[in-house]
């Protein structure tokens, strides 16, 4: 078996607006002093007249962000995830998500795989953050390859866009031909009829392995990755969910607010099933290395695959 | 433009004020009466603007980042020709054009969604750096309030456009002196404003915000200023025009009941009449 490629999200993100830049003349990228991590600095150094480090403040950054938009531009505002959904949540939404301007916040190091650096840094309520503001498209994406289609997607959409990114690299799981990218839509990447897991971001490839991992048990499950949470594929998740009866969430996120509360409130109303939530439970991260982190917290796929068998008994 | 027309348009613009709190039952009448004079100022001389290129990329913005303030604003865009002034009489009621706080979606002429305090300036900043990118003539102009600059976004706003050299920027801090709580030197003082936005590299200029030669000389001064941004002290009296609102902290965020409304309306009528007979 050939190796894995293994690429982070992040970096997706940072070669798509360097190979975007010239197709969209009116794209204008800021940061706040993280541009080396977030990637934004490939596109300071290609196009330095359309990048504008705000330097730390974030605050800043979101509301002259929305200052730029009003006159036309599309802006990528990015720092982790933390900084940019957390110090900055009220001015991305007053400046930006209440008057719907043309702000894509592109955050990085969202989740516990930031690793070493800890709670502090480790962001696992962006997407729940993001989630709630009327408006606001919500998306992350599994791998690099999602991430670049993201990237180009946002620019497309009018309004405002979050984009979860990763620090570490991860498998590239979409290198296939009939790859396709459409915000709002889900992809079934797996068929399965004994239990439905959907999973978004890097955990994607955990819920893949887990499925796998299932198969061997005698498990067939199915696969979903939802990579825009919001708005979400609504149609992709009832027809599973019909068809198992049994559907497991897999996020790199609190299970508090993010997909796994997103899915429930779709099934709630419109096909009750038994949902089990897979994330970070109600605890804030700690310091190790991603891959120690993700093995505690039981979001690799030997952990994914563990933590379904015990709730399917 | 002559200063009695200036005024006379500033005491509409009062009138507009009093007329759309009262019919809100709510709002911010204070701190909307000390900008009147400036926002005439503004939208009738100084700005390159006009209701018929309301989106002209040209045309010069303004930010109303003390976003409180919306019932001067909307009184002076009214005025200006923007919507008509029987709007104003449905401000902050279910459906309204008009917004308890400023809304760019909804409300020709205004250049930006504002309310929550230390916002606006920031966005001002940003338009003014899509000015140099772009090449464009256009100014922006921002009014804060002088509680709102206890707000840190404001100094992050500031250091940034002093470090950019955003000499097509000129904010206007409304240094009327009372906040919601109280005397602002009470609350937590904001003094020396002046030395404050020196050190984050502002030309400053201190004006009367009730003397159009005064505001005039400043808003040309900041116009010629070359090389930073300029920060101009408007030494205000909150609720000015309306006596019995002057100098009360307790006008900040109280609209006038029908007595106080009759009264109001009646001593802004007699100024009317005075300057028409002038």
């Amino acid at each position: 078996m050939s190796e894995v490629k293994r690429i982070a999200t992040r970096q997706g993100y940072g070669e798509a607006l360097c190979d975007l830049g010239e197709q969209y003349p009116n794209l204008v990228v800021m940061d706040a002093d993280l541009a080396a991590s977030t990637k934004t600095g490939m596109f300071a150094k290609k196009y330095p007249e359309r990048f504008f480090d705000a330097g730390i403040a974030e605050a800043n950054m979101a509301s002259m962000a929305a200052g730029l938009a009003s006159t036309g531009k599309v802006v990528f505002i990015s720092s982790f995830a933390m900084f940019a959904t957390g110090r900055a949540y009220e001015q991305i939404r007053n400046s930006i998500g209440y008057p719907h301007l043309n702000v894509k916040i592109a955050a990085s190091h969202g989740g516990i795989t930031v690793g070493e650096d800890g709670a502090t840094h480790q962001c696992i309520e962006d997407v729940a953050l993001m989630r709630n503001i009327p408006g606001m498209v919500v998306c992350v994406p599994s791998d690099v390859i999602e991430a670049k289609a993201a990237v180009k997607a946002a620019i497309e959409y009018n309004g405002p866009v979050f984009l979860r990114l990763g620090r570490n690299a991860v498998p590239v799981i979409n290198d296939r031909p009939d790859y396709t990218f459409e915000l709002g839509k889900g992809t079934l990447l797996k068929e399965g009829e004994d239990v439905t897991i959907i999973a978004s971001g890097i955990v994607v490839e955990s819920a893949m392995t887990a499925a796998a991992m299932l198969k061997e048990k005698g498990i067939n499950a199915e696969v979903i990755n939802i990579h825009t949470i919001k708005p979400i594929d609504s149609d992709i998740i009832v027809r599973s969910a019909r068809k198992t009866g049994k559907v497991v969430t897999v996020e790199e996120h609190s299970v508090i607010g993010g997909l796994g509360s997103a899915v429930c409130e779709v099934l709630s109303e419109q096909c009750p099933t038994p949902v089990k939530r897979l994330g970070v439970p109600d605890v804030f991260g700690t310091s190790a290395s991603a891959s120690v982190l993700m093995h505690e917290f039981k979001l690799d796929g030997e952990g994914v695959c563990e933590q379904i068998l015990d709730w399917m008994k | 433009m002559e200063n009695l027309e200036l005024q006379r348009l500033a005491n509409e613009i009062r009138k507009g004020i009093i007329i759309g709190t009262h019919a809100a039952k709510s709002g911010h009448p204070g701190g909307s009466l000390s900008i009147a004079d400036v926002c005439a100022l503004l939208y009738f001389e100084e700005m390159n603007v006009a209701p018929e290129k309301a989106n002209d990329p040209d045309r010069d913005r303004f930010v109303l980042s003390k976003g409180h303030a919306a019932p001067a604003l909307y009184s002076t865009l009214a005025l200006k020709g923007y919507f008509s002034m029987d709007e104003l009489n449905n401000l902050r009621h279910l459906g309204a054009m008009l917004q308890g706080h400023p809304d760019m979606k909804l409300t020709p002429g205004v250049d930006m969604s504002t309310g929550s305090l230390g916002q606006g300036v920031s966005a001002a900043v940003g338009m003014a750096l899509a000015g140099k990118m772009d090449k464009k003539d256009y100014r922006v102009y921002s009014i804060l309030g002088d509680g709102e600059i206890q707000e840190g976004q404001v100094w992050e706003a500031a250091m940034y456009a002093g470090f950019k050299k955003l000499d097509n920027l000129c904010i206007m801090v409304d240094n009327n002196g009372l906040q919601i709580d109280g005397n602002i030197e009470d609350v937590c003082s904001p003094y020396p404003i002046d030395k404050k936005f020196e050190a984050f590299n502002f030309h400053v200029i201190n004006a009367d915000a009730h003397d159009f030669d005064s505001l005039r000389a400043a808003l040309k001064e900041a116009r010629e200023t070359k090389g930073m941004p300029t920060a101009i002290i408007l030494h205000s009296v909150k609720g000015k025009g309306v006596s019995f609102m002057e100098n009360n902290a307790g006008w900040h965020g109280v609209a006038p009941n029908d007595e106080e409304f009759a009264s109001a309306m009646e001593e802004l009528k007699r100024e009317g009449e005075a300057l028409c007979q002038k």
